[in-house]
């Protein structure tokens, strides 16, 4: 159980370190506007977004789960979903155009799609189905109770994870804009797509074990 | 795709400045009748190699008659844009468009003396995919290459207005079309852009009837090409507001926007006021309530010549016309080159207050009725014409051909293509005596990219610091 929580915020670190989850933009934003409050206002913006999207996710599934015959179920076929969404991005490297179209200044709207186009949520939703069952475990609850637990759940999850992910891409950005400059904004800059997509495929299996193993 | 970004992508103007020099230069090879087929010159750049100076490897298309004109690279520093998330492109292939021909050839210069093509995009394809013609200039943007066309549909691409369409960046596809609403714009040249202010600037020229034979001069002293630019909502796809300079400014064709990306204003150069053969340069900027707005900044006079020194075409005006064809703001936003193709001048003008630009240097070579050596003594023809300037901006080199048809005009009697190059030092704006290429016989010379970017690729999405 502890140790679900720890991976919620862990996720949200490496999130965050992800570039493509944002952190040039409050960079950007704040040397486009010439004044330092431009980027905790960005970071803001970014978090938002991120946190309406991984609310966009767990929350249809925090409803599901009050379906507690088939817990086991939904919790095989949520690890396939997200599997399959780290092969798709696996096998098709190619990114998301949409996110071009986006205006530079609509942050939260930007950090929410890029968020989604990239599985972001999903990538939680192993983690935040295991918290529950495990929630539902230490008693017999009402099915409303546990639904409403379940929700609760979700903003905490999404929140330990936007919090931990705005911390570490608030940090790149903060020592980028304030010590390193603009050189270390490229030499900081990692393909992660790879990676990214393999970790997809890591949590999906992990979310199947442990449905499956009743943890 | 790399697992970091490219070392030639740079943050900010400032940083694309301090980067290695360039080693190459990649200049257009145009058969201006169509007898050999066009190419790409590999030029060595580096002063301390043994083939300095000289043409190290040429790409000549399989094709003829392409017309090879502007070309622009696959990616640029635009790639580092927060928005988009390209930043594991490589700056690896030219798009080099046929402007005759309709034709688009990808080379791969990876390894500069080992160029070759890597894809070629044929007319039908171009037609069917975007009803657009006659490709001109690419710049790599936020969904992909843009590439603006001098025509429309139909033979004489007059069928439907030109404009801008999108390529993949990756796979060169064609997507398609990028205008949502053109407003006004009905005739396209040049655009340029500042990626995080979201803006876009695109220009005009004349339709292709008004320039594939040559300059048509009962049009043009009637007004009847391009004099008005266009502001664009970039990402909306939609021209928010059309400029009008006044129909005697005749052919407003380069937009050179300030490349420090706070900034919100830019160049235009328009080749000849028809009241008065006066070349003309007008500063565009955003005022406070977001309306663009624009002046004129920089004039510069015709020379009174005898008729019997001029071309048919000029003889009735008895002047040399400066014709401002070509223009190159450097990347500390301080110095804009101006090519003063009749004169036979290269300007420099101090530029570091936009609404009053300072002539600071300036060189001759060539000109009309003038035709003034280089100071090694050869023959430079036709005048100084497409000009870039190297990233750190103590380098700039230019060559000579207009456009195959117009040279004949104004200069009936020269032949050849030349590159140059000049040096902006402590002691000033000078022609270097021991830079001089003279292309292979019966090709002429056009657009020069250096290797790494140089001050008219690159959009940058950060401000330098």
């Amino acid at each position: 159980m502890a140790a679900l929580w720890w991976a919620v915020i862990l996720s949200g670190l490496y999130h965050g370190l992800n570039p493509g989850m944002g952190w040039p933009l409050a960079v950007s934003a704040a040397l486009m506007e010439q004044k330092r409050s431009a980027l905790p206002r960005a970071l803001g913006l970014l978090a938002l977004g991120h946190f309406l999207a991984m609310l966009a996710i767990l929350l249809p599934f925090s409803m599901m789960l009050f379906l507690v015959a088939w817990e086991v179920q939904i919790r095989v076929a949520a690890g396939v979903l997200v599997i399959a969404m780290g092969v798709y991005l696996l096998i098709n490297r190619r990114h998301p155009k949409a996110l071009a179209r986006v205006h530079p200044a609509r942050l939260a709207f930007w950090s929410f799609l890029a968020a989604n186009a990239h599985g972001a949520g999903l990538m939680l939703v192993p983690l935040f189905l295991g918290i529950c069952a495990a929630d539902a475990d230490t008693g017999h609850q009402a099915a409303e109770a546990l639904m409403r637990g379940n929700i609760l759940t979700a903003f905490t999850v999404a929140l330990a994870h936007t919090a931990a992910m705005t911390l570490a891409g608030g940090l790149i950005a903060v020592i980028i804009y304030l010590w390193l400059g603009l050189k270390f904004l490229s030499k900081t800059w990692f393909n992660l797509d790879l990676v990214w997509a393999v970790t997809l495929i890591l949590v999906g299996a992990f979310g199947i074990w442990a449905a499956v193993n009743g943890h | 795709m790399n697992l970091r970004p490219d070392p030639t992508f740079h943050a900010s103007p400032k940083l694309a400045m301090q980067a290695p020099v360039e080693n190459y230069a990649f200049t257009v090879m145009l058969s201006p009748d169509g007898a050999q087929s066009d190419g790409i010159a590999v030029v060595d750049v580096n002063p301390s190699s043994k083939t300095y100076g000289q043409i190290v490897h040429q790409v000549i298309v399989p094709n003829k008659g392409d017309e090879f004109h502007h070309f622009g690279w696959n990616a640029c520093s635009s790639s580092l844009s927060p928005l988009t998330g390209h930043a594991f492109l490589e700056r690896r292939y030219l798009i080099v468009p046929g402007i005759r021909s309709s034709r688009i050839y990808v080379i791969d210069v990876k390894e500069p003396l080992k160029a070759k093509i890597h894809k070629t995009i044929e007319p039908e394809e171009l037609f069917a995919k975007t009803g657009y013609s006659r490709p001109h200039t690419i710049h790599c943007g936020p969904e992909g290459i843009y590439v603006s066309c001098l025509g429309g549909g139909g033979a004489d691409g007059t069928d439907g207005p030109p404009g801008i369409f999108i390529m993949d960046c990756e796979t060169f596809e064609i997507i398609g079309q990028y205008e949502m609403d053109r407003g006004k714009q009905d005739k396209h040249y040049d655009f340029w852009w500042n990626l995080p202010q979201d803006y876009m600037v695109s220009s005009e020229w004349g339709l292709p009837p008004q320039f594939e034979n040559g300059v048509v001069a009962e049009d043009l002293l009637s007004n009847k090409y391009g004099h008005s630019i266009h502001f664009w909502d970039l990402r909306a796809r939609k021209n928010i507001q059309t400029m009008d300079f006044g129909e005697n400014y005749q052919m407003a064709l380069e937009i050179r926007p300030a490349h420090d990306p706070t900034k919100s204003y830019g160049f235009c150069g328009v080749v000849v006021d028809t009241t008065n053969l006066q070349g003309a340069i007008f500063t565009w900027w955003r005022d406070d309530d977001g309306t663009w707005q624009s002046k004129k900044t920089i004039t510069i006079d015709p020379r009174p010549e005898k008729p019997e020194n001029l071309p048919p075409l000029l003889q009735g005006f008895e002047a040399v016309p400066p014709l401002v064809t070509d223009i190159d703001l450097s990347l500390d936003d301080k110095y804009l080159y101006v090519a003063c193709w009749g004169l036979g001048e290269m300007h420099q003008y101090d530029v570091s207050d936009p609404m009053n630009p300072v002539l600071a240097g300036k060189v001759e070579v060539g000109g009309i009725a003038r035709g003034a050596d280089h100071p090694n003594g050869k023959p430079f023809a036709y005048g100084p014409q497409m000009v870039e300037v190297s990233r750190d901006g103590k380098r700039v080199y230019w060559t000579n051909s207009l456009y195959s048809t117009w040279d004949d005009q104004f200069y009936p009697d020269d032949e050849g293509g030349q590159m140059i190059m000049a040096n902006n030092d402590e002691n000033g704006f000078h022609l270097d005596k021991d830079f001089y290429i003279d292309f292979p016989k019966g090709y002429r010379s056009h657009q020069i990219r250096l290797e790494g970017g140089d001050c008219s690729t690159d959009s940058f999405c950060y401000p330098s610091v």
